[in-house]
């Protein structure tokens, strides 16, 4: 329910500590002067004024000659930030240095600050390559791929959903809500880090600002919920509802692909699932008319679990000690909450209502969501330590 | 007099501390010259106590300075010097008692043996550096922007205020780790008393942390780092905020007063008082078992006090009740607070003289408990009382005679009521810079 994404200058940070590739927009006493850039931005073109560089200090001079306020990013070709610059007025004229080694990277423009952007490629050559862990690349790719995996198969879990609600079969609508958030739970801090879908589709009553109204502002899968399970009835506008969430959650898979993903954010976005079990779902106010919590609270866990198999490999030879008690955990949680499946195989997403789990047993989960989020929470400096 | 290193501590320039760090000299001494000492030699030598709710005497602000040469009255507190870590005894027990509290007791999660013992060293190791006044670990900032920082930071520039930390082991602890046969015949469950209502989530414990201080913002930094290192392999079960301390290990000019507005545990146990406390705190070579040597028993309850009430009781009926006057102190029929005690005098279910040595067969504890509120209730009425410690050689000849005849009789149970109860065997100090809390019972 929070933005999750990565402060600006955390992700620059995280780049510099990955590659030795420092960002450093404030300075403007670019040295090689046949290093400069000269990028002109409006609001649907991206002009650069050369593709090819040489390694070292790199100069973006930018000029906005859009209506839009624009941001200029220098990023590497997996989206990770090298260096970024917002809020450029349109006019104005700014500049974005960095200390860069050869390889290929994208310049993109994001007039009116939104969206990918329009990119441009460019190529730095001479002096040392950028050292990359090819594993880290693949772990950031792998999990882009989950995530779209993620999104695929949610969109037709949905549609099973809010075609029950759009026929007013509140029986049918009941049965496959839990399941139609699956994947959005498991990937919850990719689809946080775009701002606008998550309140519109994911947003909890109490989430509502004050001169929001809570009939016409309010949308999304929680809504529903309300309507499902509390007022026991299904009408127009839970029908137009209905068919919002499927346009929101399009909108969620057509961009989830391209999110801005790095190893970082990948292992801090792990530890952010566990804060959302802790802060919501232990709480049982995620869920608070359905009380299907345990089903996010699995699916947050699994999505945690995810991030983390696929950094495991370069954070054990860092830290060992760390990923063996991050084993530890996470089977520990796994058997925890195997305690509360009602029935089916250990696979089954059939758990007790969280009305029914007393507070002696919400203590106990809280605790093993607590064993897990610590240790967790190391995991980004594991794996950035790596050379 | 002779003086064991960590108990009766105070500010400390020159003793011991973390092997990596030593409190600032003129922390430890800058209070010599404004010295407020009151003739604290004059007020030793009273060995009874046995107030079950209480105050006791007190130096107030004033504290046991301890330097390499001897020893001079220095107002620690003001000066916010460090208490001792290093000693044979655990530091936080006869260590002047500071203004504030954070108890909390801890459920042991793990299983794994190497694992709880390896928690119990990372703990001393940052117990020892926060009583010194220092960051846990690498510190709260400054290390790599990816990860969170190893101290929490809310203790930041400020002094260690005499922060202490004693750790004691409960019951349940003794249940795990083949330790069956170590737990001391003098750690009973406690009987329930009369009157008893306990609230299983507000008691009992594996582990429990008492963290005192003279600024509360530094004893809740202490259990909150400590917690954080525990996370998987203790839980906090529950924690009581305390102020106002209701007894002192100093005897001085001013007795604090509960909050039912009484001077009550005038009689405590000195800090000072070798031959008291090792009669009636310090459990001696031969009580066994051999690791607790060193070392005492901590009864901690939560006592309710239904101050509504008890604010509608005439001041007559309020100083029966205690058996002293509101206003001196003074026991019945005597003029001054430390007037020794007529205790045929008093009615036969007061207070003083159900609690008193002389009407339990001598039994007699220190106390250092502390006054909490947590806010109201919802039912508008006051959550506070007396958060309850004291510190004894055997809880069977302790705790437990006075609250037997506390609970029978006690015409004060009309106004309290106990709501959480817990025991722990405090270990001994940790004696340098290798050794670890509770070495002697895991090694």
């Amino acid at each position: 329910m929070r933005p999750a994404r990565l402060p600006a200058a955390t992700a620059i940070a995280a780049v510099a500590a990955l590659t030795a590739v420092t960002g450093c927009t404030e300075k403007s006493d670019a040295k090689g002067g046949g290093n400069t850039v000269e990028v002109t931005a409006t609001d649907d073109k991206c002009e650069v004024s050369k593709t090819k560089l040489s390694s070292g200090h790199v100069e973006l001079a930018i000029e906005n000659k859009g209506s839009k306020v624009t941001e200029v990013y220098l990023l590497f070709p997996d989206d990770r930030i090298v260096s970024e610059r917002e809020n450029i007025g349109p006019g104005t004229k700014q500049k974005l240095t960095a200390e860069v080694k050869s390889g290929s990277y994208q310049i993109a423009c994001k007039p009116g600050m939104k969206g990918d952007g329009i990119r441009q490629k460019i190529s730095v050559s001479g002096g040392k390559a950028v050292k990359r862990d090819p594993r880290l690349d693949k772990a950031v790719a792998d999990y882009r791929a989950y995530a779209q995996e993620q999104a695929d198969a949610t969109l037709p879990k949905v549609k099973l959903f809010t075609d029950a609600v759009r026929k007013g079969d509140i029986e049918a609508a009941k049965k496959t809500y839990a399941n139609s958030r699956i994947g959005w739970e498991r990937t919850e801090p990719v689809a946080e880090s775009f701002g606008d879908i998550d309140p519109k589709v994911d947003l909890r009553e109490d989430g509502l600002e004050e001169d929001q109204d809570l009939e016409k502002d309010w949308t999304g899968w929680h809504r529903l919920e309300r309507s499902l399970w509390q007022d026991k009835k299904l009408g127009e506008r839970d029908k137009e509802l209905a068919t919002l969430l499927d346009k929101d959650l399009k909108d969620w898979q057509k961009r989830v692909g391209k999110a801005e993903i790095t190893p970082t954010s990948m292992a801090n976005g792990a530890k952010e699932l566990l804060d959302e079990v802790a802060t919501g779902k232990v709480t049982g106010e995620e869920e608070r008319y359905s009380h299907t919590d345990l089903v996010d609270f699995k699916a947050n866990v699994e999505g945690a679990e995810k991030a983390y198999g696929l950094l495991k490999s370069v954070a054990s030879e860092n830290d060992p000690a760390l990923t063996k008690e991050l084993d530890k955990q996470f089977a520990a949680l796994d058997k925890l909450l195997g305690k509360y499946r009602e029935g089916g195989g250990k696979d089954s997403y059939e758990f007790t209502s969280y009305d029914k789990v007393g507070k002696a047993d919400r203590k106990g989960l809280q605790d093993g969501v607590n064993a897990l989020a610590e240790p967790l929470s190391k995991l980004a400096a594991a794996v950035v330590s790596s050379k | 007099m002779t003086h064991d290193t960590a108990g009766t501590a105070g500010a400390t320039g020159t003793s011991g501390t973390s092997g990596t760090s030593g409190t600032e000299p003129e922390e430890a001494g800058s209070g010599k010259g404004n010295s407020a000492s009151p003739s604290r030699r004059s007020l030793l030598g009273w060995g009874g106590a046995g107030l079950a709710l209480g105050a006791a005497v007190t130096g107030g602000a004033v504290a046991v300075a301890r330097s390499g040469e001897g020893e001079e009255a220095v107002p620690a507190s003001s000066a916010g010097g460090a208490v001792a870590f290093l000693g044979k005894h655990q530091a936080g027990i006869t260590t002047p008692v500071q203004d504030r509290l954070h108890f909390a007791a801890f459920d042991v999660k793990t299983d794994d043996r190497e694992q709880f013992v390896q928690l119990l060293k990372d703990w001393t190791k940052a117990a020892a550096r926060m009583t010194a006044g220092h960051e846990v670990g690498e510190g709260a900032f400054g290390g790599l922007v990816e990860a969170p920082p190893d101290d929490t930071g809310e203790a930041l520039g400020l002094k260690p205020s005499r922060l202490t930390l004693t750790i004691g082991f409960g019951p349940s602890l003794f249940e795990k780790f083949g330790l069956k046969d170590d737990r001391p015949e003098a750690l009973v469950d406690l009987p329930r008393f009369p009157g008893d209502n306990l609230d299983k989530t507000r008691g009992g414990g594996g582990l429990c942390v008492q963290a005192c201080a003279d600024d509360p913002q530094v004893a809740v930094h202490a259990i909150r780092n400590l917690a954080r290192i525990g996370f998987g392999k203790v839980a906090v079960r529950w924690s009581q905020l305390g102020f106002g301390k209701t007894s002192s290990t100093t005897p001085g000019a001013q007795t604090p007063r509960n909050l039912f507005g009484f001077k009550d545990g005038t009689r405590n146990i000195s800090g000072e008082d070798n031959s008291a406390l090792a009669k009636h705190v310090w459990v001696g070579e031969k009580d066994g078992p051999d690791w607790m040597a060193g070392g005492s028993y901590l009864v901690a309850r939560r006592i309710r006090m239904n101050v509504e009430t008890w604010d509608r009781t005439p001041l007559g009926e309020q100083e029966d009740i205690f058996g002293r006057d509101k206003g001196e102190g003074a026991p019945v029929g005597k003029a001054k607070e430390h007037d020794e005690p007529f205790l045929k005098a008093m009615k036969p279910d007061s207070h003083v003289r159900l609690a008193h040595p002389d009407t339990n067969d001598g039994a007699t504890i220190l106390r250092r408990g502390y006054s909490f509120t947590d806010g109201t209730d919802g039912l508008g009425r006051l959550d506070a009382g007396l958060f309850f410690l004291a510190y004894q050689r055997d809880v069977r000849t302790g705790f437990i005679p006075v609250q037997r005849s506390l609970a029978r009789a006690d015409v004060l149970n009309e106004y309290i009521q106990h709501v959480g109860s817990a025991v722990f065997a405090i270990p001994p100090g940790v004696r340098d810079k290798d050794d670890w809390w509770g070495r002697a019972l895991f090694s």
